[in-house]
């Protein structure tokens, strides 16, 4: 008998085991589901799959009564521009704060202790400044999102920058290079596949920001229905819902792994296949 | 020409002297080798030729001028590891020294200038041994092929000095006799003066025409830091430098003759 850890799957045990969580958890739903409306038909808690089914056609499919809007999708519309807004924003700055921080001394002297102690604010904390400050509109949501997201891109990076070998960049003024070209050559094309890394990891938080803004003040967006319908406790809804945003976050996280492979395969280079 | 002169160098650092009453005059062209126990301060007299670090007092002076302060393209450097840039590829890290030359803002060059900037890169790395890889990325090559490439890359901008911080320390025995006879022939080639840091003596004595041994001639054994190491033999091997310039020579009777 060979070691436990010395046993690997085959290409279709990955696939079986990595469906398995998912069918586990549909089944237990659907049992869940068919208990309590044995009990009572009404429960509104564990609606079954059909009046999910139901649902996502009346939210996704057919315009709505009041407004005569596809609720879904201008839900979605709303929050991923709101999204996208304040991702790129915090992008941008990252990128510029981040790379002087990591490669300039008196940037850093001047601006390392202070993103530090931003990055210990908790966002949430300072929500209620941002509408007061910037109204209930786009802007507040946009805002949340980069106060929350752009002190941990920009540690990141910065630290990212200072682990760029010390002989690289001896190097590179070896051959001439100013400071502007040592960044444009040397420093940015490495950076840019960090950043795109810690805005993975970035994104979870995003959504948070996003649906906790748009729970308090908005008139369209994910998180707006899913804090609207609440009081009804329409789950058939609520859980599509809960669902469509997982498989955006999932989307936009495997597009921008994507992203670093088809655009800097030097990151790849000499590991072996992967 | 490159003659490098040192005047009384001390470097100290808080609490320790690393370096004493270092003088040194180098003629142009001269392969220096630096030898020494660790921690003896030849890396950091290394340093302080390549402007990363500046002397506490005394100065260094390349042809009768101060050297500057930092880094710059009159001194080539190859370092142990990481002298290469990961994210280009090997005729890119080549080309890179052009664009840095030529293109003050984009660092980028395109058309004409490009292409010739291309091909004076290719003859370098067909010179060093790299023509067949020339689109292949650092991290795909070998020890010894990366520090081939790390030294075309210093190359293209024709320093007038050289400076080697342990280039083949991490190579196997095979590979280093390959690379020893390439850096002679890019040396003789390129007139360039040489000083490469080596903890090995035997590839001190083998490829330079002078060694300098560092050293601390005064120890006080309370406090380690309290004198600093200094230049205790300074052996030019004219002997060896003679027998070099005889086959040179010969070398150049032969070419017409044939």
């Amino acid at each position: 008998m060979r070691r436990i850890i010395n046993r690997r799957p085959g290409r279709g045990g990955v696939l079986f085991w990595g469906l398995l969580p998912f069918a586990a958890a549909c089944a237990v739903y659907a049992v869940a589901s068919a208990m309590r409306l044995a009990a009572n038909p009404n429960d509104k808690l564990l609606p079954p799959l059909s009046a999910l089914g139901e649902a996502i056609a009346r939210v996704a499919f057919s315009p709505d009564a009041r407004t005569g809007d596809y609720l879904l999708w201008v839900d979605t519309a709303a929050s991923l521009q709101r999204l996208g807004l304040g991702l790129g924003v915090s992008l941008l700055i990252a990128l510029v704060l981040g790379i002087a921080i990591g490669l300039i001394p008196y940037v850093r002297a001047g601006l390392a202790p202070f993103v530090a102690i931003l990055s210990m604010i908790p966002p949430m904390a300072v929500l209620p400044v941002l509408f007061i400050v910037f109204g209930l509109d786009e802007l507040s949501k946009v805002v949340l999102i980069v106060f929350g997201v752009v002190p941990f891109l920009i540690r990141d990076l910065a630290g990212r920058v200072g682990e760029i070998p010390r002989e690289q960049l001896i190097k590179a003024q070896t051959l001439g290079a100013s400071s502007w070209q040592i960044v444009v050559r040397v420093v940015l094309p490495q950076m840019v596949p960090r950043l795109v890394d810690a805005l993975r990891l970035s994104l979870g938080p995003a959504w948070l920001f996003l649906i906790s803004a748009e729970a308090i003040a908005a008139t369209e967006g994910l998180g707006y229905r899913i804090f609207l319908v609440r009081r009804y406790m329409a789950m058939d809804v609520i859980l599509p819902y809960v669902a469509w945003i997982t498989l955006l976050a999932f989307v936009s996280d495997y597009l921008l792994r994507r992203f670093n492979s088809r655009f800097f395969p030097w990151m790849q280079a000499g590991k072996g296949p992967s | 020409m490159s003659h490098v002169s040192v005047r009384g160098v001390w470097k100290e650092y808080p609490n320790q002297v690393v370096l004493e009453r270092v003088n040194l005059e180098i003629p142009s062209g001269e392969f220096c080798a630096l030898v020494g126990p660790s921690g003896c301060g030849k890396t950091t007299f290394l340093r302080m030729l390549l402007g990363e670090e500046s002397p506490s007092r005394g100065s260094i002076l390349l042809d009768g001028e101060p050297l500057v302060a930092e880094p710059g393209p009159e001194r080539g450097v190859v370092f142990q590891r990481y002298s290469v840039f990961p994210h280009l590829t090997a005729l890119q890290n080549v080309v890179i020294g052009r664009e840095f030359a030529s293109s003050r803002f984009l660092a980028r060059l395109f058309g004409a200038q490009r292409r010739e900037a291309e091909e004076e890169a290719k003859s370098i790395l067909a010179t060093v041994g790299l023509g067949a890889h020339l689109n292949k990325y650092p991290a795909e090559l070998s020890g010894g092929m990366q520090q081939r490439l790390a030294i075309a890359q210093a190359l293209i901008r024709k320093p007038k000095i050289l400076l080697l911080d342990e280039p083949f320390g991490a190579l196997d025995s095979g590979t280093k006799a390959q690379m020893y006879e390439l850096l002679l022939r890019l040396w003789a080639e390129e007139k360039m003066t040489v000083f490469m840091v080596t903890h090995d003596l035997k590839e001190g004595f083998t490829l330079a025409t002078r060694v300098l041994a560092f050293d601390k001639v005064r120890l006080d054994p309370t406090d380690p830091g309290a004198y600093g190491a200094t230049i205790t033999y300074n052996l030019p091997l004219d002997e060896k430098k003679a027998r070099m310039a005889q086959a040179e020579a010969a070398a150049a009777e032969a070419v017409p003759a044939s």
